[in-house]
């Protein structure tokens, strides 16, 4: 089945060069960030999910603009495949005026309403228990959408998770759990943490559809994506995807990494979601070294344009910070 | 005499603690292999073992519940809570359980348990990792809340917190972990736990602070008496019980007191000490009793914390109004 790269490329070559693109934005973002944190550019926390990219993607790739996404702090993956533009998520990242939440969130607070991107989220498995009232309002109001909240594994153990797949699963509400599972927790490896590591299996004792995805594999990860989406979109229920993956840089920017071994990371690094696709791609003929060095390029000066924006915009003032403590309409 | 910092003094109170008394067991995220975030309880698994310094999930509510059985058992738990704004999800424990099992069962039950708080900014950190939570549980009746201000302090208090047997919240100014560093001298004999103490005497001003502030109010005083003010200062401490004998004392003689914290001013410690300086002081007082604190808002991002963050000139601008009262 080989193709000739002049030729317009057939309709499932191009969705996967999208994915592939979008892939590429997120990690060419997430590289520059380890960058600018360097330089001090970049300030307070910062945790990337470059490894993770094909979760993020795969997810939001069947996501409509109605749904909602709840997500977690190493969220600018989510951010950026949900549709914000790298440019507020990098004046964000920057602390600016213009970033997505004033620059008071950074890195861990992205919050976009009008793409109902409900939020990163500091506290892990704080996000849990929004994505239950977002879809329960949204089931009261009949609308068809769905909420997804993305969480790691470590949410997994925290008692909120389980309070919301309960309710979720009693009232049927519209909810797919999407976990991260890159098997740590900060320096705790899953083993050491769940006490039954089949995460997809307890999900189930809850009573809902919940089955494991190759989380490396951004096709996979969007097929499992969809039929849940699917599935919870007819009045099934919520749906708990098990998205197995791996982050190949430390938690967070200090972090020793005692807690494994470099043959580990190197061993998924040869899953690179980003080689994976790439490579399956080439091999089909759909991109050939041209194609991807282009794309390269045109991402590197996506980003380029979000930092030069992001310098030159200005802080928000000290004075404002009481804004928006409370409502600001007259009593 | 060795030199060192806040976090080695820490480690090093609790590596005592731990060699002094089989029952004394570390619990928290990530404190055995890791050592902690902030390396606290560095090298205290490799030395006793994974079941004295345990590695817990991801469970602030389970790790405290969890230690209140175990204190009930005659275990004498130190439980870390990896950032203040992380304590939250265990506050129902804390203030519910905790606070309340010595009460309720009419003595016969004592909680003998530390939760060691890393708290305040000046990390550059955001939101949930910046916070200064202290009123909230000193106002919770059955809980004892203290702070540290320096190494050697860290070192002392932390043992003689373990030794309590009330629940003790203790709260680590997380900025100075890593700062300053004092000679320690383990042979000294330190002073109570529940005790404030005049670091810098002074006879026109006194200035209250505890944690990371005591630094900063040390600054000011230095300053000022640069200007020919004389600023008395001191450390609280002890936030729950407040020990306000030595303050009143102070007050008596300078007829003037300023007390500042990280904490939003609204309904913060300076609230409640105000009100005993008022109290008991009144006809000694020049001025009104004055707040430093923290904005009331939430935490800000790490650009603005500089303007957020009672400093230097926030504190004398408030002497300066104490004085001019
Ligand atoms: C309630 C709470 N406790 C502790 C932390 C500190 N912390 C931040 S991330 C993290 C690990 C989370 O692991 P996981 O949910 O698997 O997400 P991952 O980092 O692997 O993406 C911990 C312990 C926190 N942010 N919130
Ligand atoms: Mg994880």
């Amino acid at each position: 089945m080989t193709q000739t790269l002049d030729r317009e490329p057939a309709a499932d070559v191009r969705h996967r060069l999208d994915l592939l693109r979008e892939m590429v934005r997120i990690r060419l973002f997430e590289e520059r960030c380890v960058e600018l944190y360097s330089a001090a550019k970049i300030r307070g926390f910062l945790h990337v999910a470059i490894g993770e990219e094909a979760v993020a993607v795969g997810v939001n790739a069947v996501l409509d603009e109605g749904d909602a996404v709840v997500s977690t702090y190493r969220e600018h993956g989510h951010a950026i495949a949900r549709g914000m533009s790298m440019d507020s998520v990098m004046a964000e990242m920057y602390g600016k005026a213009t970033g997505c939440s004033r620059g008071r969130g950074g890195s861990m607070h992205l919050f976009d309403v009008g793409r109902r991107f409900y939020g990163g989220n500091a506290i892990v498995a704080g996000g849990l228990p929004l994505a239950i009232g977002l879809a329960l309002a949204d089931k009261m109001r009949m609308r068809p959408t769905v909420t997804v909240c993305f969480f790691g594994d470590g949410a997994f153990a925290e008692g909120e998770f389980h309070e919301c797949v309960n309710l979720a699963a009693l009232w049927r509400l519209p909810v797919l759990f999407a976990c991260e599972n890159n098997l740590y927790a900060m320096g705790t490896a899953i083993a050491r943490a769940q006490a039954e590591t089949d995460l997809a299996l307890r999900a189930a004792s809850y009573g809902i559809a919940a089955w494991p995805v190759d989380g490396m594999d951004v096709v996979a990860v969007e097929e499992a994506a969809d039929r849940a989406v699917d599935r919870i979109r007819a009045g099934g229920g919520p749906c708990f995807l098990e998205l197995r993956t791996y982050r190949f840089r430390a938690h967070s920017m200090y972090d020793p990494e005692r807690y494994r071994d470099k043959a580990e990371v190197a061993r998924w690094r040869e899953r690179d979601p980003i080689d994976l696709l790439t490579h399956q791609l080439t091999a089909e003929g759909g991109l050939s070294a041209e194609a991807r060095d282009a794309m390269a390029a045109e991402v590197t000066a996506e980003v380029d344009r979000a930092v030069a924006a992001a310098e030159a915009a200005p802080l928000e003032p000290a004075e404002d910070l009481e804004r928006f403590v409370y409502t600001e309409t007259e009593a | 005499m060795a030199k060192i910092t806040l976090a080695k003094g820490l480690n090093a109170g609790l590596r005592a603690a731990m060699e002094k008394d089989p029952k004394v067991v570390i619990m928290g995220e990530d404190v055995g292999k890791l050592g902690g975030v902030f390396r606290i309880t560095d090298g205290l698994q490799k030395d006793f073992g994974e079941d004295r310094v345990i590695d817990t999930p991801l469970a602030e509510s389970g790790i405290l519940g969890t230690a209140v059985g175990l204190a009930m058992r005659g275990y004498r738990p130190v439980c870390e809570i990896q950032f203040d704004g992380f304590v939250y999800p265990a506050y129902d424990q804390i203030v519910s359980q905790v606070a309340k099992i010595h009460f309720r069962s009419q003595g016969k039950v004592k909680m003998p348990m530390v939760i060691r708080i890393p708290f305040g900014g000046g990390i550059g950190a955001v939101e949930h990792h910046s916070e200064s939570p202290e009123a909230q549980f000193a106002h919770t009746p059955g809980l004892k809340v203290v702070a540290c201000s320096n190494p050697v302090d860290g070192y002392w208090m932390i043992q003689q917190a373990i030794a309590c047997d009330d629940p003790v919240v203790f709260l680590e100014p997380k900025r100075q972990y890593h700062a300053d560093k004092a000679e320690l001298d383990e042979s000294a004999t330190p002073d109570p736990l529940f005790a404030s103490r005049v670091v810098r005497e002074g006879s026109d001003l006194t200035l209250l602070a505890y944690g990371p502030m005591v630094k900063t109010c040390m600054q000011s005083a230095e300053a000022a008496a640069g200007e020919g003010k004389s600023i008395e200062v001191i450390d609280l401490r002890t936030l729950s019980p407040l020990d306000m004998d030595p303050v009143f004392a102070s007050v008596r003689k300078t007829g003037r007191a300023v007390v500042a914290h990280e904490a939003h001013v609204n309904l913060g410690m300076g609230s409640e000490i105000a009100a005993r300086i008022a109290e008991e002081c009144f006809f000694s007082l020049e001025a009104p009793v004055l707040r430093v604190g923290g904005f009331d808002t939430p935490y800000p991002p790490s650009r603005i914390e500089e303007e957020f963050l009672p400093d230097l000139d926030r504190v004398l601008d408030a002497v300066d109004r104490s004085l001019a009262f």
